[in-house]
């Protein structure tokens, strides 16, 4: 039988003492929502999980009217939805967390572990590697069957699409991460933290392999407008077709500044400068929103089967904007 | 001494309705505590003392023929105790996913190591995956001969009105939430035991036997609970005759084989494709006169079953053709109703292009066309009436294509659908016992249905006791002989032979009690947990008083079906209607009703009834809505085989289910019909009307993904500005 160590660290410090510095050798369990899935799927088979779950510090929601939300990267979506605090000022992160609807993946899965999972792509889940590519060479999802694919950031090689439910909101609201390794601690925009990998050896995120996400800070609410609207195929427990949160700025009626961003359409959660330029300085209405969304996808593309997504892609955006000046209204 | 009933068969009859205390009526299952409170035994909880695990190596190929096989790594790895060659060099393998090696080791993981240590080397062919062009198929395109009803060139010359289109569903897969499977295990060198996840628990150990060389005698097979079959768990299957011939190279050992979630969707099961260009004619008044079709589909190498069509509606002159593609989609098995939901989309979504081409609402084409159904057309009438009020049809139905302002588009739609469900053979002992217990063994099987409960109601009715008095033992083959449960057969086969062993049975008692109450026995009735003299209720002894005449010897009486009186018949009709709303700026579809309307004959039990019509409409809704089996045509593999994308519906998106069982005069003199399979025909046809109806246009294919919805959209024009 193929071992597995099992450490379970109480301290950061332990933790990535335990974690190898090349990929693929341990692994790091949270709710283990998708890594039990990756390890049945022999996608990895790494010699040693680190459980950090016993690690305190990495747990509970902190909210500070002056210095904003303080997320550790072990905080539940389902602790994330009954923080009455988290709905009151942050709507878009709260219902992009509605959005997981699985009880039991809510009550498991981190937030963390939601910014780290790995992508759903069907041939990378059939052990055809992060990037799908056949003995030959060529890329399954070209070739094949990409109807759930990206629209945008898919000039390749990479054409997965980010299934993080929670960053489109947190980027939305310019939140920052820290991870934490055995140089201590860094920080960064949550967006900075995706990257579209150019080779097998790269990864979706920029995670060291002995690095961890140990908080996610968000920053004081300015009474912003905002919302999350995700395209879904069923009520059901579904990965989204597209999803968009928005966070406005408003002066009144009018946006000052904004932030759009879209999830499930590229390899990593799609911020749209064009399409917030789009709503500076207008009063939203359902053409100011349309004109939004046909921005936000200006630049999109299919890749033969996904053409949908596009449209999809548009919409979620002009409804997001929509639901986020109506007061969330659903 | 009576004599036997079996000389009189007109005394095996229903009770009448006025007196039946438990037949018809909304009863719980008896075994559904059970079930909720995880007591009830599935195959996947059979756990048996010194169990391996067996698990199997399976193609990465959809073609190729195997060049070599090393398996000696496994064979030296601790823990393995056996190592069998499924297919063995030189084999041409037809699909991915097929068997190639099998093991069994002392815990999963251990063979999943051995499993992965396997070096097997291919020739890999061409494989073919693609379903919807013949013309690609080559010569795996199979067409059989032209079929001529009528004149058709003289009826479609004639005709006022001809629509033309193209319909279909994909291959979908059964998706047990229990996959298939089984424990065997040698208890000596010459009988095995057996304990599967199956539909067929007598005809098994036949199944078994020749592949192994015994004698079916010496295999025992036993069920308790099956987490769902839909027609694929007929078969002991490849895997079966494996764990066997596994558990004899490890000394009798159990092994159990569970498959795998990928497996059981890639190879356990699978609903043919359909297709169809399908033409018809009709006056300006909707009446139809002339059908064309030229239709295809595949169910894998095998090619795949034939819908009926034109379905129900007869219409006089047709023009038909099919073609059977044969592929590397995997190999098909029966679907509950096989053929018939196929069937049912290709003529309903025409007749209600029809309808729209018509400017007709389609419920007045179907009651105008009613006759053409044949011999159920009154019945068709009167469910299409009760359907329509329960909808609201009148109310809600509109012309094609929802004018309302906005992107939400509500729509109405139906769908008519028939089927058999004849009683099968049934053979059980009933024992009375002289305590006055009741037992009932038979060698059945209980799919969800709710079987226990029907054969514990008819045993009840007819012997006068609460059902709580009635122990009824199936799911083992050492049981009477009882029918596979297919074609909605088991509730006909079963009550019927209980019915007549309780009436035998209770013949043979009142014999033993009517000289203590001093009466004829034809006198005597079972009523309220007591023996009676009819219309003289003083003269009477208790159910265990009468038992107890039986002195030492439990009375056991066989029951069979087929037997003396029409205890079961065939042919049930029913007609489902769908409301629905389409986002069409998204294309995502959403059932906010649906009503099935359905008769059945006697219905046993009401609730369990009721809940067949309820699953089936919720089972239709995934097909109609979410699944397909994804194949790849670069690597010939199903890329959804998990239930992640290979969508089922959940309880937020079946919307309200409203059931109608017929009853009464006309219905209950049938006797008892099956139910499982009638209601799942519909809903994917009277689903895709729906949608149709709101958006004003037909999507073609199943299912009616927002990629699909919107390209429908798209192709019909600027339907919705942000498109």
């Amino acid at each position: 039988m193929r071992p597995i160590e099992y450490a379970s660290p109480r301290t950061k410090e332990q933790a990535v003492r335990l974690l190898a510095s090349t990929w693929g050798e341990t692994a790091v369990l949270a709710g283990g929502t998708d890594l039990l899935s990756l390890l049945k799927d022999d996608v990895i088979a790494p010699r040693r999980l680190v459980n950090i779950k016993e690690i305190e510090e990495l747990r509970g929601i902190a909210f500070d009217p002056r210095k904003g939300l303080r997320l550790g990267a072990l905080v539940t979506i389902e602790e994330l939805l009954d923080d009455p605090r988290v709905r009151q000022h942050y709507s878009a992160l709260a219902e992009a967390a509605e959005g997981i609807r699985s009880p039991q993946i809510r009550n498991m899965g981190t937030v963390g572990g939601d910014l780290c999972q790995r992508p759903r792509c069907w041939y990378f889940r059939a052990g055809f590697g992060l990037l799908a590519r056949d003995a030959q060479g060529r890329s399954l999802v070209l070739h094949g069957d990409n109807r759930y694919h990206a629209i945008l950031g898919n000039e390749g090689p990479a054409y997965f699409v980010s299934p993080s439910s929670l960053a489109p909101p947190l980027i939305a609201y310019e939140a920052r991460l820290r991870l934490f390794g055995p140089g201590g601690t860094r920080e960064m925009p949550v967006q900075a933290f995706f990257r579209i990998p150019q080779s097998e050896e790269e990864r979706e995120h920029d995670l060291r392999p002995n690095e961890i996400v140990t908080e996610i800070l968000i920053p004081p609410p300015r009474g912003e407008a905002s919302a999350t609207y995700e395209v879904r195929q069923r009520e059901a427990l579904d990965w989204p077709l597209a999803t968009a949160s928005v966070a406005l700025q408003m002066d009144g009626d009018r946006v000052t500044a904004a932030r759009i961003v879209m999830g499930h359409v590229a390899p990593i959660p799609w911020l749209s400068p064009e399409a917030a330029q789009t709503l500076v300085n207008k009063t939203i209405t359902e053409d100011v929103a349309q004109a939004a969304g046909e921005a936000a996808v200006r630049r999109a593309r299919s890749l033969g089967r996904n053409g949908y997504k596009i449209q999809l892609a548009r919409v979620a955006v002009k409804r997001a904007i929509l639901r986020a000046v109506q007061g969330g209204a659903r | 001494m009576t004599e036997s009933r079996s000389s009189s068969p007109a005394e095996y009859t229903w009770p009448e309705r006025g007196h039946r205390r438990l037949i018809g009526k909304r009863l719980s299952r008896v075994d559904g505590p059970a079930k909720v409170s995880g007591k009830a035994t599935y195959t996947y909880d059979v756990h048996r003392p010194g169990m391996l695990y067996g698990k199997i190596l399976r193609s990465p190929y959809a073609h190729a023929r195997i060049k070599s096989i090393d398996t000696s790594r496994a064979e030296r790895m601790p823990g393995v105790k056996a190592v069998h060659i499924i297919q063995g060099p030189g084999t041409e393998i037809f699909w991915a996913g097929d068997e190639i090696v099998a093991v069994a080791a002392v815990d999963e993981p251990t063979a999943e190591d051995a499993i992965r240590s396997i070096r097997v080397e291919y020739e890999i062919l061409p494989h073919l995956v693609i379903d919807t062009d013949p013309q690609r198929a080559g010569d795996m395109a199979k067409p059989t001969a032209e079929e001529i009803v009528g004149d058709p060139d003289a009826a479609f010359r004639q005709a006022e009105v001809v629509v033309e289109g193209v319909y279909g569903l994909p291959v979908i897969t059964h998706c047990c939430l229990e996959s298939h499977g089984l424990v065997a295990e040698w208890e000596d060198e010459e009988n095995l035991l057996v304990h599967i996840s199956t539909q067929a628990v007598s005809s098994i150990p036949n199944q078994m036997a020749r592949p192994l060389g015994i004698p079916a005698g010496n295999i025992r097979v036993k069920m308790d609970h099956i987490g769902g079959g839909f027609g694929s768990k007929f078969s002991p299957d490849r895997w079966g005759i494996v764990a066997a011939r596994l558990s004899k190279l490890a000394g009798g050992r159990p092994v159990k084989i569970m498959l795998e979630r990928d497996a059981e969707l890639m190879v356990a099961g699978a609903r043919p494709s359909a297709y169809g260009r399908i033409k018809v004619g009709a006056k300006k008044d909707g009446t139809l006169l002339a059908w064309e079709s030229t239709s295809w589909g595949t169910g894998g190498m095998g090619g795949g079953g034939r819908p009926p069509l034109p379905y129900i509606f007869e219409i006089p002159n047709q023009r038909k053709q099919h073609t059977a593609i044969m592929n590397h989609m995997g190999s098909a098995r029966a679907w509950r109703a096989p053929n018939h939901p196929q069937a049912c989309l290709l003529t309903m979504a025409a007749l209600e292009d029809l309808a729209a081409e018509l400017e007709m609402d389609p419920l007045d084409l179907f009651l105008k066309n009613i006759e053409l159904t044949g011999r159920r057309a009154e019945i068709y009438r009167q469910e299409l009436q009760i359907a329509a009020d329960l909808i609201g049809w009148k109310t809600h139905w509109h012309p094609r294509g929802d004018q309302s302002h906005g992107p939400m588009k509500r729509g109405l739609g139906l769908a008519i659908h028939t089927w058999g469900g004849r009683g099968h053979a049934s053979n059980c002992d009933l024992t009375i016992h002289p305590d006055g217990s009741v037992e009932i063994k038979l060698a059945s099987q209980d799919l969800g249905t709710g079987t226990r409960t029907g054969i514990t109601i008819v045993a009840a009715e007819t012997l006068g006791l609460p059902m709580d008095r009635i122990k009824v033992m199936i799911g083992d083959s050492r049981y009477p002989a009882s029918g596979p449960s297919g074609g909605s057969t088991t509730i006909g086969g079963v009550s019927s032979a209980t019915r007549r062993a309780a009436l035998d049975a209770l013949d043979q008692l009142f014999a033993k009690v009517a000289p203590a109450l001093n009466a004829r026995p034809e006198d005597l009735e079972a009523v309220q947990g007591r023996i009676r003299v009819k219309g003289d209720p003083g003269r009477s002894m208790s159910w265990e008083q009468a038992c107890a005449t039986l002195g030492g010897m439990p009375l056991t009486v066989r029951g069979r079906n087929p037997g003396p009186g029409n205890l079961t018949s065939s042919g049930v009709g029913g007609v489902q209607m769908a409301d629905v709303s389409v986002d069409v700026e998204t294309g995502v579809v959403r059932i906010n009703k649906m009503v099935a309307v359905q008769d059945c004959g006697l219905i046993i039990d009401m609730k369990t009834a009721e809940s067949q019509c309820y699953g089936a409409m919720i089972m239709g809704i995934g097909y109609a809505l979410y699944e397909e089996k994804i194949m790849d045509q670069l690597t010939g593999r199903m890329l959804n085989p998990n239930m992640e994308f290979y969508k089922l519906a959940g309880l937020g998106d079946v919307g309200e289910l409203i059931v109608h069982m017929m009853t009464g005069p006309g219905y209950d003199e049938r006797g008892v019909i099956g139910l499982g399979e009638p209601p799942v025909i519909s809903p994917g046809a009277a689903i895709s009307n729906a949608v149709a109806n709101a958006i004003g246009v037909r999507v073609p294919f199943l299912p009616l993904t927002p990629d699909r919805v919107l390209e429908a959209l798209h192709k019909k024009g600027g339907h919705h500005a942000t498109h």
